[in-house]
């Protein structure tokens, strides 16, 4: 580690030289180095990727479609475009899901409206609307969800009045997402378009009694190979019922009456905080920011949820659980720290893993020398409180707000304002500190990453592990450095939890240790014996 | 889990449910990898680009790297020419290839930008090019966004000397294939000692060796000297007529190259065609070593025949590759029953049909039909084997059916992309992963009881 601030500053200088002025004068501001004399930190975020600069960024439509409403069992997820955007979010995700007993699972399928140039030059109203027909004649799903691409909102096809009549015609829910794919700067806007839309036309349109003594909602939470499945196997066992997942392993007709819970936990603060927002406002439920990515995170956050509904007998049965999960890793996961003592990592990923797995690697000894997001804005880094000083840019403003005010019938305050200041106190209720505060000091802190960037800051820091997706896996692997995917944690998962910390380790230590690397150089590069004359070459 | 495929049919003709095809730019950000040096541009929204390079990199497990023009919605209203001047000048600068090939989008299309033009302003480097298809996505599939970049690449690049004398060079298109192939095409190429053009040419740019250096630009790739002297060439051999034809054709149209389209040479009917059209064109000899290579194939199948005998398939995918898998099936002594590509045209169907003209058993063929539709025809009438890509395990699963992986994109195997499908040696490498998931078929069926070791 470098841990020698000058040094890393001309790191950085080093990375900015190869811009045109205007470029190096742009990604200078989304780059600092932790400081924490400085005080205060402050990074450009949310801002738009310099054209021909290359990003990893992808689209409204991917935030939207693949992030947010992709997990969702029940709905028939019809894409309203070309077929490409459907096929690219058909099965890559690997958001897992698992129907309850009678349910139907969609996961699986793909739906598109295959949108052809007649379609383009005469609008694709009509083939969608024959798309909905077949789609309920075919499959008779609950719900159908249209997601826009690019195109429609360009030729005008108007899918929110086909929705509407779609919903009345065949007694449905259908709803429609105005994410085209050019929205906003990154995958960030469709976050927020499908928030507005699940919170507008899903969440409460159905009520329910429920039985539950602590029912809590789970957001942000995409169930990436099997996360949800290990996090609702810890809540149950303690004892916590959940309402509604927003949305891995979730559903559409639980986010009906989502409502009825008492709290809601939110993970991924990204892709989820404006519900989590909303929701407070509506119906009066409060959010606990949440990490269920890590052992110490875990821990903390499961106490403080049972000091939330303030219940001695909920904490004593958190205090068991958490030590016979601990119990069951505590040995193995102590092993793996003395083996990777020392090591560095390079995260870039999401709008909130990158600060999720710090703690995760430090639990194994590893070191964050490096940490951006990819879509992350200023409040991701900095916390919640930046949020009255972001300045709005056009881009922001083209992404409706949406206003939501109490429900006269479903609002009920659930903790009363003097708990909830009290709460504050200890828990991050209604709030989050943002990744740069628990970061150390002489680390990176850098947005939207670029591939000149991450070779660059390879080079010159050599970090042990690089964290980012698949399109810079491989870039990763060239340079002899095992790259891990969490994004979509390659083929393995869950890393939820404490079960799934023990899988992590183990898979950072198949990648590092994995004899490959040993074999980059061939023996005879620096071993060379040519003595021999057989054949008669001297 | 698949199982809310119905087996009654419905009429259906807006819901595409689980494709065959994908949208053209990602085509030519394939076709644009194989030229050496080049950076593959995606003029739209930044999401198709990442979508893109995120699928072309599952299947190749190989860094894919392209740039994108970052629409926003401003761009999307005004036009997209001060994107595409930032991105160009930024490419330069920072990435430094020799060459940027830039594919539109259907946004891009949809708001009508003319890519000649913002280029024909644009003050390119000193030694550098620019080229550029234009590949709406919502025409036709990958496949035609294939042709389209190579056809570009013809159209914008390809030359005649000005004594019109050839270069004695036969140009070769070898299609949507994968780098094993290309090399096994190569091999054939040089065991036969002809001088050839092989455009476009992923090899050693999606098959590099872990060294411990990164390349973004790897030593593979035809060049653009290279693309220049097509145009001198004496004939063009195109393989796979819906990849790779209509470069050829513009060829001719260009610089009066004479075309030949052919199958893709995947099977030993069409790779003896593609062998046959090479001597005739060149004068030279089958060398001994391949000839010796088309006769293991032979005895491998007359051994294994029974393996194969009357055993039916659907055959899935890519349209050309889909064509010479049936033939080939077809010459295993199989049944190819259902026979599907998602690519629209109807050449394909009747390409297909003219082959099946001796089947004496009930079939289904389509193009621009979709997994759902092949999902349907197999409840209806199951088969023993499917063939296709990744995609179909969800059909396999479901019906419990062996899957032999072929075709793009392979995202669930790894090693596919190093090793051909094509030529004599491919065939034996694909009898032998045929034979593979039959024979483990079998073997899982056999009561444990009456377990053979000779099968």
């Amino acid at each position: 580690m470098k841990n020698n601030n000058a040094g890393i500053e001309d790191v950085l200088d080093e990375v900015l030289q190869s811009y045109p002025a205007k470029s190096m004068k742009n990604r200078k501001e989304h780059m600092l180095i932790k400081d924490q004399k400085k005080g205060k930190h402050k990074i450009k975020a949310n801002t738009r990727t310099i054209p021909g600069i290359i990003t990893n960024r992808g689209c409204a439509y991917a935030g939207c479609r693949g992030v947010v409403l992709g997990p969702l069992k029940d709905v028939v997820q019809l894409v309203h475009g070309p077929i490409g955007c459907s096929y690219y979010a058909w099965g890559m995700r690997r958001h897992q899901g698992v129907a309850a007993e009678g349910g139907k699972n969609f996961i699986n399928y793909t739906f598109s409206t295959d949108m052809q140039d007649s379609d383009v030059v005469f609008g694709g109203e009509r083939k969608l609307k024959e798309a909905i027909k077949e789609a309920v004649e075919i499959f008779n799903p609950s719900t159908i969800m249209i997601t826009a691409t690019c195109p429609v909102g360009l030729i005008g096809d108007d899918i929110n009045s086909i929705a509407r009549q779609a919903e009345a015609e065949y007694g449905i829910t259908v709803m429609a997402f105005n994410c085209e794919g050019y929205k906003g700067v990154s995958q960030s806007a469709g976050h927020h378009i499908a928030n507005n839309e699940i919170m507008a036309n899903l969440v409460g349109i159905e009520d329910k009694e429920l039985d539950y003594k602590y029912p809590i909602n789970l957001m942000g939470e995409y169930n990436i190979g099997g996360d949800a499945f290990e996090i609702e196997r810890i809540l149950e066992k303690i004892g916590y019922d959940i309402v509604a997942s927003f949305s891995g392993n979730g559903t559409a007709d639980q986010i009906k009456y989502s409502h009825e819970a008492d709290l809601n936990l939110v993970q991924c603060h990204r892709s989820i905080n404006y519900i989590a927002e909303m929701f407070e406002e509506k119906y009066g439920i409060p959010w606990l920011k949440v990490n269920f990515l890590g052992v110490d995170a875990t821990i903390k956050a499961l106490r403080n949820m049972a000091e939330y509904f303030d219940d001695p007998e909920l904490k004593e049965r958190t205090e068991k659980v958490i030590a016979e999960e601990l119990a069951q890793i505590e040995g193995p996961l102590n092993r793996y720290k003395e083996l990777f003592e020392g090591k560095t990592a390079f995260l870039f990923v999401g709008g909130s893993r990158a600060h999720h797995y710090q703690n995760v690697f430090k639990r194994i000894g590893i070191e964050t020398v490096v940490a951006g997001y990819e879509f992350g804005h200023r409040d991701d880094y900095e916390g919640r409180e930046v949020i009255p000083d972001i300045e709005m840019t056009a881009d922001d403003r083209n992404i409706p707000e949406l206003e939501v005010t109490k429900d006269d019938k479903k609002y009920n305050m659930r903790i009363s304002k003097a708990k909830k200041e009290e709460l504050q106190q200890k828990m991050p209720l209604d709030y989050y500190e943002g990744m740069i505060k628990e970061m150390e000091d002489g680390s990176i802190v850098i947005d939207d990453l670029n591939h000149h960037e991450h070779i660059k800051l390879t080079e010159a820091l050599e970090p042990d592990i690089f964290c980012s997706g698949i399109k810079d896996k491989y870039t990763s692997h060239k340079m002899g450095i095992f790259s891990k995917q969490l994004h979509s944690y390659d083929y393995s998962g869950p890393y939820a939890g404490f079960k799934g910390h023990l899988q992590f380790a183990e898979d950072i230590a198949a990648g590092i240790l994995n004899p490959s690397w040993s074999y980059i150089n061939p023996p005879w590069k620096d071993n060379v014996e040519l003595a021999g004359t057989i054949g008669g070459v001297r | 889990m698949q199982d809310l495929v119905p087996k009654e049919y419905k009429e259906r003709n807006s819901l595409v449910i689980n494709p065959v095809k994908t949208c053209q730019p990602i085509g030519a950000m394939y076709a644009a990898l194989g030229v050496h040096g080049a950076l593959p541009h995606s003029h739209g929204s930044q999401g198709c680009c990442s979508y893109h390079r995120m699928h072309l990199t599952k299947h190749f497990r190989e860094p894919v790297v392209a740039s994108s023009s970052s629409f926003t919605e401003g761009a999307s209203v005004f036009g997209g020419r001060a994107n595409l001047e930032t991105a160009l000048k930024n490419i330069f600068a920072v990435y430094d290839p020799q060459v940027v090939a830039i594919n539109t989008t259907c946004l891009s299309e949809t708001i009508g930008d003319d890519i000649g033009s913002i280029i024909n302003g644009f003050d390119v480097p000193e030694g550098k090019t620019i080229i550029h298809a234009s590949t709406p996505s919502y025409v036709g599939s990958h496949i035609t966004g294939f042709s389209n970049m190579v056809k570009a690449m013809i159209k914008q690049l390809s030359e005649k000397n000005e004594e019109a004398k050839t270069n004695n060079k036969l140009n070769l298109i070898p299609g949507f294939v994968d780098p094993g192939d290309i090399r096994e095409i190569k091999r054939i190429l040089e065991a036969m000692d002809i001088d050839y053009i092989l455009f476009p040419d992923q090899s050693d740019v999606l098959d590099t060796p872990l060294d411990g250096n990164y390349e973004m630009y790897p030593e593979g790739g035809v060049t653009i000297p290279e693309l220049n002297d097509t145009g001198n060439s004496q004939a063009t051999i195109a393989l796979g007529e819906f990849a790779s034809a209509d470069s050829a054709f513009e060829l001719e149209k260009k610089h009066d190259v004479k075309p030949y389209i052919l199958k893709s040479p995947v099977g030993i009917k069409a790779t003896d065609e593609l062998l046959m059209q090479l001597m005739k064109l060149t004068g030279k000899e089958v060398p001994a070593k391949i000839e010796k290579e088309r006769g293991q194939l032979v005895d491998i199948i007359a051994d294994t025949h029974h393996q194969f005998h009357g055993k039916k398939v659907a055959v899935y995918g890519d349209p050309d590759i889909v064509i010479s898998l049936t033939e080939f099936v077809l010459s295993l002594g199989m049944r190819p029953v259902h026979v599907l590509t998602g690519t629209p045209d109807n050449k394909f169907e009747e390409t297909v049909t003219e082959m099946m003209s001796d089947a004496d058993w009930e079939y289904n063929i389509t193009a621009g039909g979709d997994l759902f539709q092949l999902h349907q025809w197999i409840k209806n009438d199951p088969v023993d084997l499917l063939l296709g890509n990744s995609y179909g395990k969800l059909v396999a699963g479901q019906e419990d059916i062996p899957l032999v992986r072929v075709g793009f994109p392979i995202l669930d195997r790894s090693v596919h992309s190093y090793l051909p499908t094509i030529g004599y040696k491919g065939a034996i490498l694909l009898v032998e992963k045929i034979s593979g998931a039959l024979l483990d078929r079998k073997d899982r069926d056999t009561d444990f009881e009456l377990t053979e070791f000779v099968l």
